[in-house]
């Protein structure tokens, strides 16, 4: 198992953290931090790929979704603030009023 | 043996930041607090800087810690201090769906993982060792990716209207 393994195996494990903190977590806040570590985890991957073919595409990629993220959570934070004001909790099931 | 082990020190400084990485990033699954939560999130950004400059992509590294941490993150535990929300003692910190979750997610990392160990392709190993510097970077990031660049820019200001835009209607709902 070489260096570059071990990384892409890192980064399967960081997605997979993530994924699972979005399903099995309660608190709206640390839904957010694991799709940020989900985020990471396909960065990780991508500046590996690129570090070992030696081609800049990847860590251009990696910029952009620094970018998206960024802009994420500027858009995610507002909503959690505006939910928040309604019901006085973080529990994700609190809010069902979507539910049939 | 000293020399031996200075000779491999990044690898295995490589695999200590990995180890670590991972475990701060198990420990944001099982920690209560968002506070602690978010603080073992930076850990694992930073960790995982430490591997972006291991590798030799050092403006990474630097844009990881300086974007990541410095902003996102700081933005992030700020918004946690802001909201304070004390949550009663009987509820759990993890939905009814944990155990489908957990399933699901150990069938998608031994698929992933069969992926990653078999069909690792001879591609990858064959093209090893030309390293990239921030001038061969800028150089094609400013020229053959400019256009990416300035959709950027639109992405950055449609969130910001988008967030002005919940804080109005948030406003208007509260009066």
């Amino acid at each position: 198992m070489d260096k570059i393994q071990v990384l892409l195996a890192l980064s399967v494990a960081l997605f997979a953290v993530g994924l699972l903190g979005v399903v099995i977590r309660r608190n709206m806040l640390v839904m957010l931090m694991c799709m940020e570590l989900m985020l990471n985890g396909v960065n990780l991957s991508l500046v590996t790929f690129s570090h070992q073919l030696g081609s800049t595409v990847g860590a251009v990629l990696v910029f952009l979704i620094f970018v998206v993220a960024t802009a994420e959570i500027a858009i995610a934070i507002p909503i959690v603030l505006m939910l928040v004001r309604q019901k006085h909790t973080l529990d994700i099931n609190t809010f069902t009023n979507l539910k049939g | 043996m000293i020399e031996n082990l200075l000779q491999h020190l990044d690898t295995l400084l490589l695999y200590v930041f990995a180890a670590c990485a991972l475990l701060s990033a198990v420990l944001m699954l099982v920690l209560r607090q968002p506070m602690r939560v978010a603080m073992a999130l930076i850990s694992t950004m930073v960790f995982l800087g430490g591997i972006y400059g291991l590798l030799g992509v050092h403006f990474i590294a630097a844009f990881q810690v300086l974007i990541y941490v410095g902003a996102v993150m700081v933005f992030m535990v700020y918004v946690i201090m802001l909201l304070e929300v004390r949550e009663s003692a009987g509820t759990g910190r993890f939905s009814t769906l944990v155990i489908p979750g957990t399933i699901a997610t150990i069938l998608f990392v031994g698929a992933l993982g069969y992926g990653v160990w078999h069909g690792y392709p001879a591609l990858i190993k064959a093209a090893a060792g030309a390293r990239f510097g921030i001038a061969q970077f800028s150089i094609s990031f400013l020229t053959e990716y400019w256009l990416h660049f300035e959709l950027t820019s639109v992405l950055l200001v449609v969130a910001v209207v988008a967030a002005l835009a919940v804080i109005k209607v948030s406003r208007r709902a509260h009066g």
